[in-house]
């Protein structure tokens, strides 16, 4: 699968992860400066996962994400300007600053939100199956969970429900070890998550999270059964995340490096650099050229972000149906 | 043309109109068509009451059995409207809401407002409400009150066959999440309901008996409970004015307060539980903007501060009924400052 990837693709992937990367550790240094308001959940790290799944989709197609959604948004085309401003809750973001870190939307991009609720998505996802068969474009719905979200009942009704009504929907469960700072080697009953994909009749492929190229030929595979109207996927992403639960969590639950370790060994970024520099598919000045362009298109979201009106009072009472 | 017939059959032709009228209107729930899988017939049961009976055999794949799995399934009807479809799902029992709240009122009531305006969620969820069944404490309650509180959703209680129907079409057509609830000691009612496609907005309290002395605020089954108590009480020379809520989100204040203003009374029926109820909002709203017009202290005739007790014996002294609602009306009649 992989050597169907174009020189085009591979730049696409790579900037896709690079500006989830450099968009989140700009949102970790500014979030310090406590200019950004309520709760940030960082999704650096796991850029391989929303990147080789995404890579498959079209506007067509939809997500749901977590409360670590920036990374699924950016990955689904979501307008990184309009992101960071709704990080900052001004009237230019993508929900208008009504949404928030945890509720970034984009409708039209087929980004069916973030969500505050663990396992709030996939019941949703197998709304969007559903709708993807009656319309009869070949659309494919993706839930993005994690290991936490991978106990809740939502998320196990739903694993039946898209077989039983065989939805072209996959579950895309990201497994970074830890929901909030409990580990998921101790919540999660089974060994894998992947195991529970047999219990629901679908097919379950677990996948090293951190490998980009892992990842884009499971979620290829999945895509294609779903696009065939052959049924929904369990595929499992064991990657890990280089920030806390939310930012500001000191994160003494994690071993002594565990962090520092994981930066140096398991980087999807620089594994991904690695392999395609090394087989002369990209040359690192291509990929410098990238970080670039990343770090200045990041800079310049946080500036509008920052130079950015606030909502106007009147926002207060609109989008919603008043009767009072 | 009008003719006369059930309050269910009312439902179930305003389903059957609009899937026939827009493709987009699909109908799942548990049973909705019944015997999937079986052995023996489809639409063997149309519903738990057969409320969407013969929907499937005109439809097809449109009517939707559901694994039971109501958050699961209401959640998916949620996904799918804002994915462009119009699914009108029943949560059979709305006791069930329990098992499924999180995606009804932090999903579905959420996103037009959360996303900034961009999300339309045009989902219906009807549900059964309301004591009367000898179906005891997890079948029988009137949670719509809990609905009503949440921004973003839109209430419905319709009392009547004609209402029934209108209702149900502007429910489908609507682009935001509504709760429909069905009295299931109404399904069995008759009434006038036109043969055409009709609607009626939401909002629009409807004033079933008008009367000079008391404003009695109503809705649901307990509709014609108050119009028979309002008969008895015109035999003794007191005029009830019988208003009908139709829909607690929006709610009709005008129709409310312009009758007090009339009558300077006001006897509020409700068949929920009495604290937070639509009784207590319905006498805050007449406290707050008609305090100068009444002449005596409201009146709320409500279920008491108890779960729905199964013996037949409980369940009636748990209900309101026309002899509570006359002496209510007696009593703000009475009232002297």
């Amino acid at each position: 699968m992989a050597t169907t990837l174009s020189r085009e693709d591979l730049l696409r992937a790579y900037r896709m992860m690079k500006t989830i990367r450099e968009f989140e550790e700009r949102v970790h240094t500014e979030f310090a400066t406590g200019d950004i308001p309520g709760f940030v959940h960082l999704y650096a790290g796991e850029e391989a996962s929303a990147t080789g799944v995404c890579m498959h989709l079209n506007e067509n197609d939809k997500i749901a994400s977590t409360h670590r959604g920036h990374g699924h948004c950016i990955a689904k085309g979501v307008d990184v300007d309009g992101m960071m401003a709704e990080i900052y809750g001004k009237a230019t973001g993508t929900c208008r600053g009504k949404g928030g870190s945890m509720h970034i939307a984009d409708l039209d991009m087929g980004m069916m939100g973030a969500n505050g609720i663990v396992g709030g998505g996939p019941p949703l996802i197998c709304g969007a199956g559903l709708a993807a068969k009656f319309k009869k474009k070949n659309g494919v719905a993706i839930a993005f969970v994690g290991d936490g979200g991978s106990n809740q009942g939502t998320t196990l009704e739903s694993l039946n429900l898209a077989t039983v009504w065989q939805l072209p929907c996959i579950f895309v469960m990201e497994n970074n070890g830890y929901a909030e700072s409990t580990a998921s080697k101790w919540s999660v009953a089974c060994k894998d998550i992947v195991e529970r994909a047999h219990g629901f009749g679908m097919p379950g492929v677990m996948v090293d999270g951190h490998d980009f190229f892992a990842v884009y030929e499971a979620a290829g595979e999945a895509v294609q059964r779903a696009r065939g109207g052959a049924g929904p996927t369990l595929i499992e992403c064991k990657l890990n995340r280089y920030f806390g639960h939310f930012e500001g969590d000191a994160q003494t639950y994690r071993g002594v490096d565990e962090v520092k370790k994981l930066r140096e060994t398991k980087d999807c970024i620089n594994g991904f650099a690695k392999r395609v520099t090394g087989a002369g598919m990209l040359s690192r000045a291509e990929l410098d050229a990238i970080d670039k362009q990343v770090l200045a298109q990041i800079d310049s979201a946080v500036a509008k972000a920052k130079a950015a009106p606030k909502p106007a009072a009147s926002e207060l009472l609109t989008d919603v149906y008043m009767s009072y | 043309m009008a003719r006369t017939i059930t309050f269910q059959q009312a439902i179930n032709e305003a389903l059957s109109q609009e899937m026939a009228r827009d493709p987009s209107v699909i109908v799942m729930g548990e049973d909705n068509v019944g015997g999937m899988g079986a052995d023996g017939e489809m639409d063997a049961w149309g519903g738990v009451l057969g409320v969407t009976k013969g929907l499937y055999p005109k439809y097809g794949e449109r009517v939707m059995d559901t694994p039971i799995s109501e958050s699961a399934f209401i959640g998916a009807a949620i996904g799918a409207a804002t994915a462009g479809m119009r699914p009108v799902a029943e949560l059979m029992f709305i006791d069930f809401m329990g098992v499924c709240f999180d995606q009804i009122f932090n999903q579905a009531a959420k996103f037009r407002y959360m996303f900034g305006g961009k999300a339309k969620t045009p989902v219906v969820i009807r549900t059964m409400v309301g004591a009367g069944f000898r179906a005891a404490a997890q079948h029988s309650q009137m949670l719509y009150s809990i609905f009503t509180h949440i921004p973003g959703l839109k209430v419905v209680i319709p009392a009547t066959p004609y209402d029934a129907k209108g209702l149900m079409i502007q429910s489908i057509r609507d682009n935001d999440p509504v709760i429909f609830c069905e009295h299931k000691m109404l399904y069995g009612v008759q009434g006038e309901v036109p043969e055409e496609i009709y609607t009626i907005p939401f909002g629009e309290a409807n004033v079933a008996r008008e009367g000079k002395n008391v404003t009695v605020v109503t809705l649901g089954r307990m509709l014609h409970v108050a119009l028979e108590a309002a008969a008895n009480l015109a035999k003794n020379n007191i005029q009830c004015e019988v208003i009908d809520l139709r829909t607690t989100s929006p709610m009709d204040e005008d129709t409310i307060l312009e009758s007090v203003q009339k009558t300077g009374r006001l006897v509020v029926v409700d068949e929920a539980n009495p604290r937070c109820n639509i009784a207590t909002d319905v006498s805050a709203i007449v406290a707050q903007k008609a305090f100068r017009a009444l002449k005596a202290p409201i009146e709320m005739v409500t279920a008491p501060h108890t779960p729905v007790p199964f013996s037949p014996d409980l369940e009636d002294l748990y209900i309101p009924n026309a002899a509570k609602i006359e002496a209510a009306v007696v009593k703000v009649m009475a009232y002297k400052g």
